[in-house]
């Protein structure tokens, strides 16, 4: 393996009805979080879950340091770090796990759902974190359930933290009785707000039977099968849409729920699924949608004719660039993602405008390198790159707020247009 | 395997960074798996660096595993060689790839390259960030020595400033700091590291007459090794408080062999006329803990006692390498010693003794926040706040009034802040009752409780004992901050003596059986 590779350019036939886009692929330093990183909010979406992470120091560090340094409170997440003791064996690797376990579950009696996650450290070591949570599933069922799952960064990238973790989930969820009436599933963390307005969305324009996965409380999971819809708010659940699928659920494909014509696509495809007519829809979303046109307007004028240029981070990229140059006129130069599912990402990328360079993986020196030479008027990336390229001129736009904030529906639309829109107000309005 | 919530160190490795991260020409190669370059938005967010650390990172996965590691090593040195031609790199591995045992020192040499390759072992499951930081420095400062050069006769005494990092605590202004009163005494500084320093700076460590170790977590293994390669030797006195300052100074002048001492090197000394003015008196006695690195906890616990005229009642640090001098320091202050890593037991520790001020990191910060104690940040872990855009050394006398200052407004401003709060709906908050800013007279007036008791909603809840209605009216007349005190100390008292209830009289027995 070499990663001085020369740029490996495929034709990508399947995805854009544009015809031969070409996908830039590379290999170097992936400038990237490890899966870890999404505990910082899935931890506060499911509100009795408790996350122990089974690695090292740099584990613990990574997690304080992404969440922005402290919460205030006792966290709902915490690493048992791996000292010498155990990798040499003095220390019995399982008896050390149940230790902290119970020294955890004593101290948090409110805890419902304790998530084992693996790390780099715990997967080369090959600790079996999944089953170490049978073993302790059977100590503490009912009152606790104990899964395991992956958010190292040798299997994982950032958001692919919440998929691994939700994939895990999913075949815990109740079965679907076998004459159950159609129910959709939306899965993908949101934030509440978002959430609360899309369940009434969703029953506005008519759709029964709506869950969100993942759900806030461990014990009033959404029941699975073969008469459940999903639709994924998230581009990067791979496998969570695997297993879902696994257990009979169908996907309905659409793109993801980002700006107004984003999000009425993206309700259509559920409403086509359970019958309801467009005219409802359109009954239904009407004032929504004007609202949301309004508040985007108030941008255009700053983002419009803008390239961006999309550094690899949440694989969020692709949705967010499709919003930016249909419904803002932005012109997108380059988007990178981590990972590309087409199949997932297929309505985003068809509507991708040609021209617009769609890289996967990473080698951030070369990517910095086109990056300088394009000079983007706009540049989305991580926090370890965002003051480096501002220092150098550059105005950028750090990626991991378009992940914590608000961003999907209607009544979010205008929000997210003005992350992206006031780097450049503040750029415009210095000074100094 | 240890349950940790919140770390005050990072692993060693992002010690190894804060070291390359401050040096000129010289480039870290880590292995390291996808993921561990969240250390890089340390650098660019906390401390706002306008540049990346120069780090590669291999960012191997779950693929590689199965393929060539060490190949993927090899062509990530060779790559940033040849992108940022560093005049010397330094190569390691952080905890995962310490797992893979491919050794990135044996592989980077290999390789040839026409500058010194250093290769650290950084023991990521036994060791910590700063020690990380203090054997990088090691290893480089020993990796490009050069041989000692005879100085001429007469020139002026000449010093090397050791120890500064990037992301250090306020180490930008420190050494600017002691550069300046380095030079009022007429001592000339050869080379600041690692921090400033270029790779062929390092090399001329050996040229200097002594060394001056501001950062001992940092800087002490590497002024051990010159003391033992060249002969020189090093400071001891951490220059944090008037009285550490001066006996800096006569260290300094020791060591140089300058006789006498310049004068007018405190003519900026603020903190001692502003501790001595009357305003001050509300700071006598003052209940401070005290928590961070060894050598800022240290420094601060000393400076409270003798310059503030606080009491220490804990004293406590997360560098275990320092817990000795640490314990005797605590002892010597008659305050209770913490050692540890465990942010709760810091946490339980704040809320049993009950300070009146935190001394601490950006922990203690929000510990103190919880428990309603006001707080100053004395030490590193650090936060965006602390690289403040104005020069705010610790060290050094301007150091020393930066510490007045930082010490004793939250204290003010806290008990501002709990006034509005708290006594909103007290019966003291009417018109007519003593200015919020004249209350701490009473606080001075009050005596000093010697007993140590559980927190208020502890000791209140757990207590077999019960007020009765008149007592609990006398104990409302109580300022609110000492109050919770009042109250552990006169439940204490009352259990100690099987007291069912407690009366009024309980409760001044109390006052007068605790109180000196």
């Amino acid at each position: 393996m070499n990663v001085r590779v020369p740029l490996d350019i495929r034709p990508d036939l399947d995805a854009r009805s544009g015809g031969a886009a070409p996908v830039l692929r590379e290999r170097g330093q992936r400038e990237v979080f490890c899966g870890l990183t999404s505990i910082v909010w899935l931890h506060r979406k499911i509100r009795d879950a408790f996350f122990l992470v089974v690695g090292s120091r740099t584990c613990a560090h990574l997690i304080q340091s992404a969440a922005g340094v402290m919460i205030f409170a006792e966290p709902r997440f915490a690493t048992a770090i791996l000292t010498e003791r155990d990798l040499a064996g003095i220390a019995d690797v399982n008896e050390e796990l149940d230790r902290v376990v119970v020294r955890l579950l004593e101290r948090r009696p409110e805890i419902k759902l304790l998530f084992l996650v693996g790390s780099c450290p715990s997967e080369v070591i090959k600790i079996d974190l999944a089953r170490a949570a049978r073993r302790q599933s059977e100590i503490y069922a009912p009152n606790v359930r104990i899964i395991a799952y992956s958010g190292s960064g040798i299997e994982t990238t950032f958001t692919q933290g919440e998929d691994s973790c939700l994939a895990a989930l999913v075949p815990t969820l109740p079965q679907e009785p076998p004459a159950a009436a159609p129910s959709l599933v939306v899965a993908g963390s949101l934030a509440d707000i978002v959430e609360d307005q899309f369940a009434r969305l969703f029953e506005a324009i008519g759709v029964p039977n709506v869950r969100f996965f993942p759900m806030r409380s461990a014990d009033n999971p959404p029941a699975i099968g073969p008469n459940t819809r999903f639709l994924l708010a998230q581009p990067f659940l791979s496998e969570t849409a695997r297993a879902l699928e696994a257990r009979g659920a169908k996907r309905l494909s659409a793109p993801f729920p980002f700006g107004a014509e984003g999000t009425t696509a993206w309700l259509a495809a559920a409403a086509d699924a359970f019958g309801v007519p467009r005219s409802r829809l359109d009954a239904a979303t009407a004032e929504a949608r004007a609202r949301a046109e309004t508040a985007l307007a108030r941008h255009r004028a700053t983002l419009s004719g803008r390239k961006v240029f999309f550094f690899p981070d949440s694989q969020l990229e692709i949705p967010l660039a499709r919003f930016l140059s249909r419904e803002m006129g932005m012109v997108p130069t380059e988007v990178g993602t981590p990972y590309l599912n087409r199949q997932i990402m297929a309505a985003d990328l068809a509507l991708l405008p040609e021209g617009a360079r769609v890289s996967e993986s990473q080698d951030v020196e070369r990517q910095l390198d086109r990056c300088r030479a394009e000079r983007p008027d706009l540049t989305v990336c991580g926090l370890g790159l965002a003051n480096p390229l501002e220092a150098e001129g550059l105005t950028t736009k750090w990626s991991i707020e378009l992940l914590f904030a608000p961003t999907q529906g209607y009544e979010q639309a205008g929000d997210l247009a003005e992350l992206f829109a006031r780097p450049l107000t503040r750029r415009a309005a210095l000074e100094v | 395997m240890d349950l940790t919530l919140w770390t005050y160190e990072g692993p060693p490795h992002v010690g190894s960074i804060r070291v390359a991260t401050g040096m000129r020409g010289l480039h870290l190669v880590l292995h390291a798996p996808q993921g561990d370059t969240y250390a890089d938005l340390l650098f660019t967010m906390i401390e706002r660096r306008g540049e990346r650390p120069p780090v590669t990172y291999t960012t191997f996965q779950a693929r590689d595993l199965g393929a060539d590691t060490a190949e993927l090593f090899k062509t990530a040195v060779r790559d940033a060689y040849e992108r940022f031609s560093p005049q010397a790199i330094v190569v390691g591995a952080s905890c995962t790839a310490e797992l893979l045992q491919d050794d990135p020192g044996g592989l980077a040499r290999a390789l040839g390259l026409p500058i010194p390759v250093i290769p650290v072992e950084l023991s990521a499951y036994r060791k910590k960030e700063n020690w990380g930081a203090a054997e990088t420095f090691y290893r480089i400062a020993r990796g490009v020595a050069a041989p000692k050069r005879e100085r001429a006769a007469g020139a002026r005494p000449r010093c090397n400033l050791l120890g500064p990092t990037a992301l250090g605590f306020r180490h930008r202004d420190d050494i600017a700091e002691i550069a300046r009163l380095l030079e009022t005494l007429g001592v000339e500084i050869a080379v600041t590291a690692p921090m400033g320093a270029s790779v062929e700076e390092i090399s001329r460590l050996g040229e200097a007459d002594f060394n001056v170790v501001l950062y001992p977590e940092i800087a002490l293994p590497t002024a051990q090794w010159l003391e033992k390669a060249y002969g020189q030797p090093y400071s001891r006195t951490v220059p944090i408080g008037v009285g550490a300052t001066r006996a800096f100074v006569a260290e300094v002048a020791r060591l140089a062999g300058l006789d006498p001492i310049p004068g007018g090197i405190e003519r900026d000394s603020r903190l001692p006329w502003w501790s001595r003015s009357v305003d001050s008196t509300y700071l006598t006695g003052k209940r401070v803990f005290v928590f961070g690195d060894a050598t800022h906890a240290l420094a601060a616990a000393r400076a409270a006692r003798a310059e503030f005229g606080f009491k220490v009642v804990g004293l406590g640090t997360y560098s275990r390498e320092f817990a000795r001098e640490v314990r005797e320091a605590a002892a010597a202050l008659d305050a209770e010693c913490l050692i540890t890593e465990d942010y709760l037991e810091v946490e339980a520790k704040v809320a049993a003794l009950q300070p009146e001020l935190v001394l601490g990191t950006q922990m203690e910060r929000h510990i103190a926040k919880r428990l309603g104690v006001p707080c100053a940040v004395i030490s590193a872990p650090v936060h965006v706040q602390d690289f403040p855009a104005r020069k705010s050394p610790q060290m050094g006398f301007e150091g020393a009034n930066v510490l007045f200052d930082t010490w004793v407004h939250p204290l003010m401003m806290g008990l501002e802040e709990h006034l509005l709060t708290m006594f909103r709906d007290d019966p003291e908050f009417h018109d007519g009752v003593q200015p919020s800013h004249l209350v701490r007279d009473a606080q001075a007036r009050n005596p000093e409780p010697i007993a140590v008791e559980p927190a208020p909603a502890v000791a209140h809840a757990s207590g077999p004992t019960t007020w009765s209605a008149e007592a609990e009216r006398e104990l409302k007349k109580i300022p609110f901050f000492v109050r919770g005190r009042a109250r552990g100390n006169t439940e204490t008292f009352a259990r100690e003596r099987g007291l069912a209830t407690i009366t009024v009289s309980t409760l001044y027995e109390a006052k007068a059986h605790f109180g000196r």
